[in-house]
């Protein structure tokens, strides 16, 4: 004779036990864990090196990653963006990036929104400098772990990628990205953000917004390789990264960074 | 044994199969933890590949060269040596055989990106050789007398 007590407590133990997904078993195999090993030694973890001295401005690497990426060139969406500063000497802080400098800046007058202008004059110019920004790539990213299905993920390499038929268009990961580097693909109608151009960088070449530079302000390099150039910049020189005390431990590096870049 | 003890047995049973055997369907046999661990790693494997075979669309200048031999030796001995051809002309990709014309950007404004003069000090920009467009040869295109691929060529 079956109890109601009984009843109840196996009726919860089963629903239970199958609501477990069956994913969760996959941990215990040793051999997969074995896997996993083998591949957390793969030789390449890309990160990228952005020199505010050198960035004059002109916004044809955001041109370039617009293109390459196939992100419509005039919606105002863009994976990579330049931000401008002008600091003035009475402690105003001004930032501005008009279309995100798709179209470089080709004025003095800095953009405050709303069709409002200023223009501060030259001797007033405390400093004022470039800020070219992108993914981050972040050994722990905050925009993976809020998603709901899977679709934003790492890998082994460090680059974080989004699963356009996986993607439900919820936009968590967008909330949860502390730089504001995601946005919805008007076309595609998913998540959307900076890879470091996988399709580039996986054949050998360089991040389209990295060969478009003139200038050298943006580097791409390999952290596991100690001969590589940008690393032994990272390793020693005086580098700074955005956002430090949210723990993200973001993997792009900036030279010449001024606490008012956010 | 009762029915009405079982039946609602049942039900949950048959709702919680009904869902495992949708999932089982639904969800891509190649959804698997990958190198990241759970916390990151949780995708559909075949994603990466997917974004490996985005087609390449810059093609960098030393595509350039065997056929436009005379525009790439001018730029590589000029002030623009440091300038990608595709930052003026745009993607290279499918021409000339698909595309046999690539754009030309004559307009002023692409030339002001860089030589609009601001001169902060701190940035590479102070460097760059500005030129007030409003008093510098207004309302005509710089390529009229400035030659792109050498820029003080035949400048009197
Ligand atoms: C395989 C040879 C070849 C390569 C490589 C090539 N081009 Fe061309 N390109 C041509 C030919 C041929 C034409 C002329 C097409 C016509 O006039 O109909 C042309 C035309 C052009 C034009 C337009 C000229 C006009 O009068 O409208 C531009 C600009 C151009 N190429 C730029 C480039 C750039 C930049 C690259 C490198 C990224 C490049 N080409 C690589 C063969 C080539
Ligand atoms: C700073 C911008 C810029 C760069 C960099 C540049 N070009 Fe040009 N190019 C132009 C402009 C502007 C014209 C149109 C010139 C004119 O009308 O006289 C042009 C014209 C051309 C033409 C067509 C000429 C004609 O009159 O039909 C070719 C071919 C060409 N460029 C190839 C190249 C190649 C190859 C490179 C790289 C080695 C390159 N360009 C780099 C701006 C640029
Ligand atoms: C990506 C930035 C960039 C763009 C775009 C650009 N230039 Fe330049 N330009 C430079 C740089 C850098 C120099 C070299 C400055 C130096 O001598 O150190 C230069 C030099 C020059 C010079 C020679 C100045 C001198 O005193 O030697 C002229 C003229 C010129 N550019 C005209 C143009 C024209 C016309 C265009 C548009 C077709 C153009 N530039 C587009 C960056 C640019
Ligand atoms: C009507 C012809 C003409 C046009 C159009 C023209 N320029 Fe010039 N530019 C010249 C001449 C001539 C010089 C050299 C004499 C001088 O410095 O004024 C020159 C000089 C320059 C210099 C060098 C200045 C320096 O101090 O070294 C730059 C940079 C320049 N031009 C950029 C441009 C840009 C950018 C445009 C388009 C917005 C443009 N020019 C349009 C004729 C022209």
């Amino acid at each position: 004779m079956i109890t109601r007590r009984k009843f109840l407590k196996s009726t919860a133990l089963g629903v239970t036990g199958m609501a477990l997904p069956l994913a969760a078993f996959d941990f215990i195999d040793p051999r997969k864990l074995m896997a996993l090993e083998a591949a957390d030694a793969s030789k390449v973890r890309w990160v990228f090196l952005v020199d505010t001295y050198k960035c004059v401005g002109c916004g044809l690497c955001v041109k370039a990653c617009k293109e390459e990426n196939e992100i419509p060139y005039d919606a105002n969406v863009t994976r990579t963006w330049v931000e401008r500063y002008v600091l003035t000497k009475n402690g105003e802080v001004l930032a501005d990036t008009p279309k995100g400098a798709r179209d470089g800046f080709t004025t003095a007058k800095i953009d405050l929104g709303l069709g409002k202008y200023r223009e501060v004059k030259q001797e007033d110019i405390e400093k004022a400098f470039f800020v070219p920004k992108l993914c981050n790539q972040c050994e722990n990213p905050p925009c993976v772990q809020v998603c709901p299905v899977g679709a934003t993920y790492a890998t082994a390499d460090g680059v974080v990628h989004i699963d356009r038929k996986w993607c439900i268009g919820c936009g968590y990961c967008i909330m949860g990205c502390p730089y504001g580097v995601r946005f919805f693909h008007p076309v595609h109608r998913t998540a959307e953000k900076c890879n470091f151009c996988y399709h580039r960088i996986t054949k050998g070449l360089k991040p389209a917004c990295v060969d478009a530079c003139p200038f050298g302000a943006r580097r791409i390099g390999n952290i596991k390789d100690p001969g590589d150039p940008v690393t032994r910049i990272i390793m020693t020189e005086r580098v700074g990264i955005l956002k430090e005390e949210y723990g993200t431990k973001p993997q792009v590096f900036y030279i010449g960074l001024s606490r008012e870049v956010k | 044994m009762k029915n009405h003890v079982y039946r609602p047995l049942l039900v949950v049973i048959a709702v919680v199969v009904l869902i495992l055997a949708v999932r089982a369907i639904y969800v891509p046999d190649d959804f698997a933890i990958g190198d990241r661990g759970y916390m990151y790693g949780w995708h559909r494997q075949g994603n990466e590949v997917d974004w490996k075979n985005v087609k390449v669309k810059y093609l960098g200048r030393e595509y350039c060269q065997d056929c436009h031999t005379d525009r790439y030796t001018s730029i590589m001995a000029s002030a623009h040596q440091d300038i990608e051809c595709e930052n003026c002309h745009g993607p290279a990709v499918d021409h000339p055989d698909v595309r046999p014309a690539l754009a030309i950007d004559k307009s002023r404004a692409h030339c002001l990106r860089c030589h609009f003069p601001l001169p902060y000090a701190s940035s590479g920009r102070s460097k760059i050789p500005g030129i007030d467009p409003d008093e510098h040869n207004p309302d005509i295109a710089c390529a009229e007398c400035h030659n792109p691929h050498d820029p003080m060529e035949g400048l009197k």
